[in-house]
């Protein structure tokens, strides 16, 4: 398959080479549904030119990038145009490479549970037959580095790219069973965004699950092997939070990167759900309603771990799909992420009742957006109202989506 | 969603839908095309009126009186014009600095990518000539703007005098809250997109000027004149800008306001307004009129020097004067004072009009139609592709769903591969750029290898494009044989359905007419097409023909109908005015059309050659 693969990333590699060489680049790297405060080019290279400075990057509430994001472009700012790029491929290999193994678990859980005789014989036409599982993970790759979104996220120079490299590197060592890669690559992405904590149970789920042991809170393996990977995590967390100190010389970037993502203090517009409410709210009612809309994020964690406990990997798509959606700047970035995984459990789309009336909302969401944000900003007919009803038809219609998906189980 | 989860309701809901999915169309697409011609039924309209509070309710008593004046210096102006060859700028500079405001100039250059037969010019190059009014005693952070146009022959002289005179009678008064700026600009739309450019620092197209040296803060409103004669008989109102943008209705409604209460006689597309709307002239008369704006905004071109305003959020209007043969004259002491009346009324504003509508349809100057009202005729047309694609999507999973005896059934195919699909959408989009991108590129090797002009190169290379696009599909067949025959139409089918109903969708937002002339002749072919189709009826329904007998409707509606040969040539200068306005104003017509409209076009081309 490495063929196939190949040219699926010389094609993805040549429409980003061609965009970024067209006037598109500019227009692109604008666009608040791209780009959010958090991870615009824009404000890595304000916080390049301060550190270049000897200021502090982080004055002036301009830069909400972490340390390590500043120090990786401080060497390679040069070549920014490959380094997304490669991001991209990288991305896109390991969710190759973690489909591919998560089929290979699938497929010899199937054998034995066939030869066990375990299946009902209306279930039949469920089994999936190696033929059909070979081309999946080409398919998890190709909706990755195809996807406009991608593609636009790539385009604009969006450090989301980045983010979503390391959770997707995060998802392959947990697939290969390799708890402390993982630990170390998902203290990474909690260090970028808060947001990926919520990734420690499913993954500590598919670590029971691989070496067998039972999710019992009586037993002490099960407390043995959780504080082992917690351990793993937090002190990775500890770790290289304190690299970050030493880096910088300052704990500036704690305030200005969490700080940022939990109390929202941008209102720009982009496609998540904060920036309306909090444009319209009161001072006096701010940190209640933050608190809400911050707990709504991880929320959905117990509950769905409690249902989906035996599908670790499903569940890491469920968690990652209601980071993206409910989180404080969402972009389309990070929908693509999520996006990529759907030809995984290709074989169930015929029992998606609604699957059409769900794509046909996203999509027409998804080019109303650039008519909307035209109409409000630049033509002055429309307002805020407008922008923000697509907003919420574009949550609206994945949420539905993840409802339908949600009915795999 | 108990309607949709709940299984046997599903069923029957889907049954009914394919069941009776032709008839619902049919009378879905008659319900639109009625409920359209129903909007100029006069009871159907609201009548306008006046949103903003703070320019209805001051009393206000006009006393311009140098209308005289305007039309001795009209000739002096002309005088000078004829001297000068073009644009006499000592004089004017002159003329504005005696009167009291602050002169700037700004020259500017521009070449077409093609020469404009229309206006016969290519390199331009020309003149602005603006002065500024500064408000005494207000702080100068708000604007307004009084333009005229200087055009070559004996057009326009009156207005450039008007427009003189009111500068000096604007400058005795005190009661100036914002800067009023007369601006004279040479070669109408390009001069206007040149000093708009300037002013505001940005660089939409690539015009060569030098940057403006005065400036008067934000500017609020405009008002463009174009007056020919020293009597008129009526003051015509545009309002159309580029793209079809409008603007706000409270600037027709002033307009309105001021014309009744001068009594002068003010028309909407050159037509008077009729009292008598329950008869079938009268009815007629005001579809006519909504017909003419519907045609006008969906060209996208600015039918007067206001509509590059729009596109920077200044609420601007056109006020044309016409002298036709009725009894009742207006002089020019009139049409001073009315303008006198409108630029104090806008100066009292607190902000811009906002208050308004800014999609409406007029079937007459005092009725209006609103969004909200026009909108569900072009919903109920978009409506059919959805149905249509609801359609095809049940008949695609049907089979699929009705498999369900053992594992060998599952290998049924049923979707044909991605490839069946992609090939012709891939190949559509590139003819699509080629369409766009090679008329203008390709005239220099045109006019070496053929006897034709420029424009004639790109006008002609552009329908050959179009023409070779329909050659197409039998060559992409004959590449692709045998890959998914009768699912494979289908699948293309729902996909160009839901391409073509968010394109047309997202059209109607910005630009109504645009979308809704182009879903009339569309869908109706769009939704019913098979295979089996004829290839004339849709050649007869394409985007080309749609242009061709729009530009026959426009002829007969402004009362000069056409003959075939002369509405051809017409049609193939619309062409060109359309490639031009998109390179010289960023007009969204053209790569509209070429870059999408064109594409969808072609992929429903292709379904009829699938066997």
């Amino acid at each position: 398959m490495a063929a196939p693969l190949t040219l699926l990333l010389i094609v993805a590699v040549t429409i980003r080479a061609v965009l970024f060489r067209s006037s598109w680049a500019e227009l692109i790297s604008e666009r608040v549904e791209v780009v959010s405060p958090l991870n615009a080019w824009k404000r890595v290279v304000e916080g390049l030119a301060l550190l270049d400075l000897g200021v502090s990057p982080y004055s002036g509430d301009v830069f909400h990038e972490t340390p390590f994001m500043i120090y990786l472009f401080h060497f390679v700012v040069d070549y920014a145009e490959i380094v997304f790029m490669v991001t991209d491929g990288i991305t896109a290999v390991a969710l190759y490479l973690s489909i591919q193994t998560y089929n290979k678990n699938v497929f010899r859980k199937q054998k034995y549970a066939l030869e066990s005789d375990r299946y009902p014989a209306d279930c039949l036409e469920l089994l999936r037959s190696p033929k059909e599982m070979f081309y999946i993970p080409l398919k998890v790759a190709m909706f990755y580095l195809l996807n406009p979104f991608t593609i636009l996220s790539c385009v604009a120079k969006s450090t989301c790219g980045l983010n979503n490299a390391i959770i997707a590197l995060f998802i392959l060592c947990t697939l290969k069973g390799s708890a402390l890669l993982s630990g170390i690559l998902l203290a990474l992405a909690t260090y970028q965004s808060i947001y990926p904590l919520t990734l420690f149970a499913p993954a500590l789920l598919f670590f029971l699950q691989r070496l067998y042991i039972p999710v019992n809170l009586r037993r002490s393996s099960f407390w043995f092997f959780t504080l082992q990977y917690a351990f793993i995590y937090v002190g990775s967390l500890v770790v290289i939070t304190g690299l970050s100190f030493f880096l910088l010389g300052s704990w500036d970037f704690i305030p200005s990167v969490y700080g940022f993502i939990f109390s929202v203090p941008d209102l720009t517009p982009n496609i998540g759900l904060f920036w309306y409410f909090f444009a319209e709210m009161f001072e006096h009612f701010r940190l209640f309603f933050i608190c809400v809309f911050q707990i709504n994020v991880f929320f959905y964690t117990i509950p769905l771990s409690i249902k989906l406990k035996e599908h670790p990997v499903f569940l890491i798509f469920m968690q990652i799909a209601i980071i993206s959606i409910f989180k404080s700047y969402p972009t389309v970035g990070d929908v693509a992420l999520y996006m990529a995984f759907l030809p995984a459990w290709s074989h169930l789309y015929r029992f998606l009742r609604n699957i059409f009336l769900v794509s046909c909302v996203l999509l027409a969401c998804s080019a109303l957006f650039p008519v909307l944000w035209h109409l409000w900003i630049y033509a002055g007919s429309a307002n805020s109202n407008f922008y923000y009803a697509i907003t919420l038809l574009f949550n609206f219609g994945q949420v539905k989506s993840l409802n339908l998906i949600s009915h795999f189980t | 969603m108990g309607l949709l989860s709940d299984p046997s309701r599903r069923k029957v809901l889907t049954g009914l839908l394919t069941r009776l999915n032709t008839p619902i169309c049919i009378v879905c697409y008659l319900a639109g095309i009625v409920w359209f011609m129903g909007l100029a039924f006069e009871p159907f309209t609201l009548r306008t009126y006046m949103s903003e509070n703070a320019m209805g309710s001051t009393m206000v008593e006009e006393r311009f009186s140098s209308g005289e004046r305007a039309l001795s210096l009209a000739k002096e102006f002309d005088a000078h014009k004829r001297k000068a060859g073009g644009m006499p700028v000592e004089w004017l500079v002159k003329a504005m600095q005696s009167r009291g405001l602050e002169v700037f100039t700004q020259s500017f250059s521009r070449k077409l990518p093609f020469p404009d037969e229309n206006k016969e010019r290519y390199m331009v190059r020309g003149t602005n000539v603006y002065g500024i009014l500064r408000a005494p005693r207000a702080p100068r952070t708000e604007a307004l703007v009084i333009t005229a146009p200087c055009s070559p022959g004996n057009t326009n002289n009156q207005a450039v005098a008007l427009l003189l005179a009111l500068a000096q009678y604007f400058r005795n008064q005190i009661y100036w809250a914002k800067d009023i700026i007369f601006l004279v600009n040479e070669h109408d739309l390009i001069g206007t997109q040149a000093w708009l450019e300037g002013y505001h620092h940005t660089n939409i197209t690539e015009y060569i000027s030098g940057s403006l040296r005065g400036r008067a803060g934000s500017i609020q409103a405009a008002l463009s004149l174009e007056l020919s004669s020293d009597v008129i008989t009526s003051l015509d109102l545009v309002l159309e800008g580029l793209n079809g943008q409008l603007p706000n209705l409270d600037l027709a409604n002033l307009f309105y306001a001021f014309c009744q209460k001068l009594g002068v006689l003010c028309t909407i597309q050159g037509k008077l307004q009729r009292n008598d709307w329950d008869t079938a002239e009268g009815y007629t008369h005001a579809a006519q009129t909504m017909m003419l704006m519907v045609l006008k905004q969906a060209c996208g071109r600015s039918w007067g020097d206001h509509g590059l305003f729009l596109r920077y959020h200044i609420e601007a209007a056109s006020v044309r004067g016409i002298n036709s043969f009725r009894h009742y004259k207006t002089d020019a002491t009139t049409i001073g004072r009315l303008l006198e009346g409108m630029v104090r009324k806008l100066n009292n504003l607190l902000e811009r009009l906002h208050q308004s509508y800014f999609f409406y349809l007029l079937p007459s100057l005092s009725r209006f139609v609103s969004i909200g009202y026009y909108m569900p005729a072009f919903g109920l047309l978009a409506v059919i592709l959805l149905l249509r694609a609801l359609d095809l999507w049940v008949h695609l999973g049907a089979p699929a769903l009705a498999a369900v005896d053992g594992v060998t059934e599952a290998e049924q195919p049923s979707s044909p591969g991605v490839l069946t699909v992609l090939t012709p959408v891939v190949i559509s989009h590139l003819t699509g750029v080629a369409l766009y991108l090679l008329p203008v590129h390709l005239q220099e090797m045109a006019v070496e290898h053929f006897p034709v002009s420029e424009t004639e190169a790109v006008v002609l290379t552009a329908i050959a494009i179009y023409t070779a696009g329909l050659a197409l599909p039998h060559n992409t067949q004959r590449l692709l044989s045998g890959e998914g025959t009768e699912q494979g139409w289908k699948v293309l089918k729902l996909t160009a359905l839901l391409y073509l109903a968010v394109l047309l969708g997202c059209t109607a937002l910005i630009n109504f007419s645009l979308g809704f002339i182009l879903a009339v002749t569309l869908v109706p072919i769009t939704a019913s097409i098979t295979p089996a189709l004829y290839a004339l009826v849709m050649v007869l329904l394409s985007p080309a023909f749609t242009i061709l007998y729009c530009v026959f409707i426009y002829q007969e509606l402004i009362e000069a109908p056409v003959s075939v040969s002369e509405g051809w040539m017409l049609f193939l200068s619309v062409i060109s005015q359309g490639i031009l306005d998109h390179a010289l104003y960023g007009s969204l017509v053209y790569p509209l059309l070429a870059l999408f409209i064109y594409p969808c076009w072609l992929m429903f081309w292709n379904i009829l050659f699938w066997n």
